[in-house]
C-alpha cells in the first residue's frame, strides 16, 4: 500500500508518494494552475510516473489546500447563510458580526437570536424557544442553502444545538447544509459563532474541492484510496467530515511543512527553519506537532478562536540582496530579487549580489557559475555570512523555550545560504526531499480528537477530571478513524477561571493516532 | 465634552488592557458590547469631571464575575436600563451620567455600552486608575463612600439592591448572588454625587487610556527613537526587565488566579533573572531577587515586538516580554490608600516604596 500526499500552494502543487513504512518513494513539484484540478491531475501523473507505483496500490490520498482561506479572503463562492443564535436574554448586547468588515457581512442573509442556552455549569439559561426557531427555518426555506447554529455554552452542553439541527432538517429538508458551533470552535461565543458562520458560508467551496479531488483521483484511475483532507492542527479528516467542516482546513500549509520536516528528520522536538527566496519561517515541533500560537486568528478580517502554528518570519532568503555600508558593515535583505534570482544573481550572470552568491563564493553551494562570483571580496562575503548567522541565531533563540540547545531542521530551497553550524543548535539536519515537506506532512498526518470542558475541581478531583477528559478525547480520535492502539494524548491544558470563586478550570485535551 | 465613537473605543480598549496590569479580563468582549451599543445608538458623550454639577448623581457601571463566563454570555443589553431604574427609584433622583469604576480590563468598556444604550454622558474618571480584584479597592473607599446601595442584575431580569454594613460584606454577598446568577452580572456601586467624584476620582483616566492605546498602535511610527523608547515615553513607564518566559507556575486558592512567572533576561538583560507574581493582577516584579515594583503601582507585561499587553491568562513559555512599571494614582500612595492596597494586603512581605524610588540604584541600573 502507498500514500499519495498533495499540497496545493500559491506557487506550486507538490505531490509525494510514500510507502507503507513511510519512506518517500517519489516527490515532484508542478506549477499551481488557475483551475487547481488541472495542476493536481498533472502533479498526480508526474509523481506516479516518477515512482513507478501502480494506481491500484494507492490506498490513502491526502490533500492539503488553502482554497477555503482564499475563498474567505477574496469573498468568492461564499454561500448565503441563515444564523440562529441560542442565548437570549443573554448575549443580545453583542449582535452577530458586530465587528466584521462590511464587505463580508452580506454572507448572512438573516439572523435571529432566540431564547435558550446554558449556564457555565450546564443549567438551562432560559428554556429553548422552539417555535421561534421553527418560524425562522420556515422563513429561510428556499432562501439560503446553509444554516449556522450557535449557542451559549454549547461547549458545555450541545443538546439544544443538536435539537435545532434536527428541527432545521425537518423544516428545510435533507439537502440543507447545517453547521453547529459546538463541533467547530472552543470557548468564546463570538469567535465560535464567527467560525461557524464562515464554515456555513463555505459549503459550496467544500463540496467543490472534496468532489473535485475525488474526481481527479478517479479520473486518474486511483479508485482504491480513502481520501483525507489536512486540518490546521496537523491532523486529517475524512472527506465526509471535510465537506461538513471546511473551515478546519484553513492554514494547514505551515502546519504540514513543520510536520513534514519533523518526519523527514525523524525529530519530534526541534526548531524548523524553512528558507525560501525572500523570507525564512521559523516554527517549532513539540512532540511531533507544531507549537501553537496563543494569539487569536483573524481570517479575512473575522476573528475566530482557532489556534495556528506559532511562526515567525524574517526577511532573509536565497534572493536577499547583500549590501556593504560605508562603515564596512554588511546587510542582508530584507529586500530580495525573489523569483528573478536566475536572472539577477551574480552567479547566474546578473548584476545583483545576493545571499546565494555569498554561499557560492564561500564554497558552501554549487549553484550557477562559481567563476562569476570569484571577484567578490572574501572579507565581505564572510561578513555577510556572519550577518545571516546573526539573524538566524536570534530567531532560533526567540523560538526556544529554554537556554538548552535544540535540534534544528532546515527545509526549503534557500537553506543553502545558512552556515552549517548555528549557536543554540545541538545539531542541524538538512534532510532529503525537504523541498516537498508540505506534501509529506499532509501524507503522514494522523487523526485527532479534541475535548474541552469547564470542570470544578472541588466537585470532580483534578486527576479524575483529566482522566475523563483524556478518555473522551481518545474516543473522539477513534471515532475520527484512528487505530485505537496508536492513539496518544498529545496535549493537556487546564487553566483556572479568573475572578471565579471555587476551583473551576478550563480543561482541554487533544489525542491523535494513526489511520486505520 | 467630546464624542467617543468606534475609533476611540478601539484605542481605549487597548489602553485598558495595559491598565489591567495583567488582570481585569481581556477587554475584547467588552469592546464588542460597546461597539454593538454605539452602532445601535450612536457615539457616546465623554464629559470631563469639571463639567459635572456638584449635586449631580453619577452611576458607575461594572461587571462582576468571571471574564471567561462573560465571553460566552456577553450581556443582554437591557441590564443598564434595569440598573438605571433601580438606582433612580431607590434615590428618588435622576441619574446625570455614568462612569467606569475600573479603567483597567473589560470594565473599561461596559460604561460605554451603558452610556450609549441609556443616552447618558460618561464621565472621564474612575475609582482605580487600573484594575484591582476586590470591590472595596477604590479611591472612593478612602473618601468614606459606601459601596452600597449597590444594584445588581443578570441578563435574565433578576435584580437585587444590596445594603450592607461594610464593603467586605458587599463583596461577600454580591459574589454569592453572582454565582447563582450564572457567574457574570452587571452592577452599579459607589453611586455618588459630582462633588465626591471630583474629590476622590482618578480624573482623565479614559483619555489616558485612549492615549496609551494610540501610543501602542503607533509605536513604530517614530523614526527618531526605538519602539521601546517610544512606548516608555508615551506611557511614562519604567522599563524594569526584558526577558523570555522560562516558566509559569499556577495555583488556585479557591478565589484567585495565583501564580508566578519566571523570566530569563534577553538583550541587555542577558544573564539576569526576574520574577513576576500575580493574583489576578500582577502584584510585584523582582530582578535577581530584588523587588523593583509592587502594587499599587502597575506591573505590566507587554510583548517585546508589538507592545500589546500580555494578561496573566495568556502567559506562555517562550514568550518575550518587557516588564514595565507605571506609577499608580497619587491617592493610593497615602496612608489611607495603602491600607487598602499595600503589598502586605496581597501577601507580599515588603513595605510599599514608590517605583521611581525602587528603580533608582536598584538592579535596573546594572
Amino acid at each position: 500500500m502507498y500514500k499519495l500526499g498533495i499540497d496545493v500552494g500559491g506557487t506550486n502543487t507538490d505531490a509525494v508518494i510514500i510507502d507503507g513504512e513511510l519512506n518517500v518513494v517519489a516527490d515532484i513539484k508542478h506549477p499551481t494552475t488557475d483551475d487547481v484540478y488541472d495542476g493536481i491531475i498533472a502533479a498526480i501523473r508526474e509523481v506516479l510516473a516518477a515512482s513507478g507505483v501502480e494506481r491500484s496500490e494507492i490506498t490513502q490520498a491526502m490533500l492539503g489546500t488553502t482554497q477555503c482561506t482564499n475563498a474567505i479572503v477574496e469573498r468568492k463562492h461564499l454561500a448565503s447563510v441563515g444564523l440562529v443564535r441560542i442565548g437570549a436574554p443573554a448575549t443580545t448586547g453583542i449582535p452577530p458580526m458586530v465587528d466584521w468588515p462590511e464587505d463580508i457581512q452580506g454572507v448572512v442573509a438573516d439572523y435571529v437570536m432566540i431564547r435558550g442556552g446554558y449556564e457555565y455549569d450546564g443549567r438551562e439559561l432560559a428554556g429553548l424557544d422552539r417555535a421561534a426557531a421553527r418560524g425562522f427555518f420556515e422563513r429561510m426555506r428556499g432562501k439560503v442553502q446553509s444554516i449556522a447554529i450557535s449557542c451559549v455554552f454549547s461547549t458545555v452542553r450541545a443538546d439544544e444545538e443538536l435539537e435545532l439541527a434536527a428541527l432545521c432538517r425537518e423544516v428545510m429538508g435533507e439537502d440543507i447544509h447545517i453547521s453547529i458551533s459546538s463541533e467547530i470552535g472552543s470557548m468564546g461565543l463570538i469567535e465560535r459563532e464567527n467560525a461557524t458562520i464562515l464554515n456555513a458560508a463555505l459549503c459550496h467551496v467544500s463540496r467543490r474541492f472534496t468532489e473535485g479531488f475525488a474526481k481527479s483521483l478517479a479520473d486518474e484511475g486511483i479508485t482504491n484510496a480513502e481520501i483525507y483532507l489536512s486540518q490546521n492542527d496537523g491532523t486529517l479528516m475524512t472527506m465526509e467530515h471535510a465537506r461538513r467542516y471546511p473551515i478546519l482546513t484553513i492554514a494547514c500549509g505551515p502546519t504540514n511543512s513543520i510536520r513534514g520536516a519533523s518526519y523527514l528528520s525523524r525529530l519530534s522536538d526541534a526548531i524548523v527553519i524553512d528558507v525560501g527566496g525572500t523570507t525564512t519561517d521559523f516554527g517549532v515541533i513539540q512532540h511531533g506537532f507544531p507549537r501553537e500560537s496563543s494569539v487569536a486568528v483573524t481570517i479575512g478580517g473575522v476573528r475566530t478562536n482557532f489556534r495556528m502554528p506559532d511562526i515567525i518570519s524574517i526577511g532573509l532568503g536565497g534572493g536577499s540582496i547583500v549590501r556593504e555600508r560605508p562603515d564596512g558593515t554588511v546587510t542582508v535583505g530584507p529586500d530580495s530579487v525573489g523569483y528573478e534570482i536566475t536572472k539577477k544573481a551574480l552567479c547566474f550572470g546578473g548584476d545583483t549580489l545576493t545571499a546565494t552568491d555569498i554561499a557560492v563564493r564561500l564554497g558552501m553551494a554549487d549553484i550557477g557559475d562559481a567563476s562569476l562570483v570569484a571577484g567578490v571580496d572574501e572579507g565581505l562575503a564572510r561578513r555577510a555570512l556572519e550577518a545571516i548567522r546573526g539573524m538566524v541565531e536570534d530567531s532560533i533563540d526567540a523560538m526556544k523555550i529554554s537556554n538548552a540547545d535544540v535540534d534544528v531542521v532546515l527545509v526549503g530551497g534557500g537553506a543553502i545560504i545558512l552556515p552549517g553550524e548555528l549557536k543554540g543548535a545541538s545539531k542541524v539536519c538538512d534532510p532529503e526531499h525537504s523541498g516537498c515537506a508540505n506534501a509529506i506532512g499532509s501524507a503522514i498526518s494522523k487523526v485527532s480528537g479534541n475535548f474541552e470542558q469547564l470542570v470544578d475541581y472541588n466537585v470532580t478531583p483534578r486527576d479524575e477530571a483529566l482522566d475523563a477528559a483524556k478518555a473522551e478525547a481518545v474516543r473522539l480520535a477513534v471515532e475520527a478513524g484512528a487505530l485505537p492502539e496508536t492513539v496518544e494524548i498529545i496535549e493537556v491544558e487546564d487553566v483556572p477561571l479568573a475572578y471565579h470563586p471555587g476551583n473551576t478550570c478550563r480543561v482541554r485535551v487533544k489525542a491523535a493516532g494513526d489511520l486505520a | 465634552m467630546r464624542k467617543i465613537g468606534l475609533r476611540e473605543v478601539e484605542d481605549i480598549a487597548l489602553g485598558a488592557s495595559l491598565l489591567g496590569a495583567g488582570g481585569g479580563g481581556d477587554p475584547y468582549y467588552g469592546k464588542l458590547m460597546a461597539i454593538g451599543a454605539i452602532k445601535e445608538n450612536g457615539p457616546v458623550e465623554l464629559i470631563s469631571p469639571d463639567e459635572v454639577p456638584d449635586d449631580a448623581v453619577i452611576m458607575p457601571i461594572a461587571m462582576m464575575g468571571a471574564p471567561t463566563v462573560l465571553c460566552e454570555k456577553g450581556t443582554g443589553g437591557g441590564e443598564y436600563k434595569v440598573i438605571y431604574d433601580m438606582v433612580s427609584q431607590y434615590l428618588g433622583r435622576q441619574v446625570y451620567a455614568v462612569m467606569p469604576m475600573e479603567a483597567g480590563g473589560v470594565n473599561s468598556m461596559l460604561p460605554i455600552a451603558a452610556a450609549a444604550r441609556l443616552g447618558l454622558p460618561m464621565v472621564d474618571c474612575d475609582g482605580m486608575g487600573r484594575a484591582f480584584p476586590e470591590l472595596q479597592m477604590v479611591t472612593f473607599t478612602i473618601g468614606g463612600v459606601s459601596a452600597t446601595p449597590m444594584a445588581l442584575t443578570d441578563e435574565k431580569g433578576n435584580s437585587v439592591i444590596f445594603n450592607t454594613i461594610t464593603n467586605k460584606w458587599t463583596e461577600e454577598l454580591a459574589r454569592a448572588v453572582t454565582m447563582s446568577c450564572g457567574g457574570s452580572v452587571t452592577v452599579s456601586l459607589y453611586v455618588m454625587e459630582g462633588r465626591t467624584m471630583k474629590a476622590f476620582g482618578v480624573k482623565g483616566i479614559v483619555t489616558r487610556s485612549e492615549m496609551l492605546g494610540r501610543a501602542i498602535r503607533e509605536v513604530k511610527n517614530h523614526p527618531e527613537k526605538t519602539p521601546e523608547q517610544a512606548f516608555l515615553d508615551a506611557s511614562e513607564g519604567y522599563g524594569i526587565f526584558k526577558g523570555k518566559i522560562a516558566d509559569v507556575l499556577r495555583e488556585t486558592n479557591g478565589k484567585f488566579n495565583l501564580g508566578r512567572v519566571q523570566l530569563e533576561g534577553i538583550g541587555e538583560w542577558r544573564g539576569h533573572r526576574a520574577e513576576v507574581c500575580f493574583q489576578n493582577e500582577n502584584i510585584y516584579a523582582s530582578v535577581d531577587g530584588e523587588i523593583l515594583a509592587t502594587v499599587p503601582d502597575l506591573v505590566c507585561l507587554v510583548d517585546t515586538d508589538t507592545f500589546i499587553p500580555v494578561t496573566t491568562e495568556a502567559l506562555k513559555y517562550g514568550k518575550r516580554v518587557l516588564v514595565v512599571g507605571l506609577k499608580c494614582y497619587e491617592m493610593w500612595r497615602t496612608a489611607e490608600g495603602l491600607e487598602l492596597v499595600c503589598p502586605r494586603y496581597f501577601g507580599v512581605d515588603t513595605d510599599y516604596i514608590p517605583i521611581e524610588e525602587r528603580v533608582k540604584g536598584g538592579a535596573a541600573n546594572v
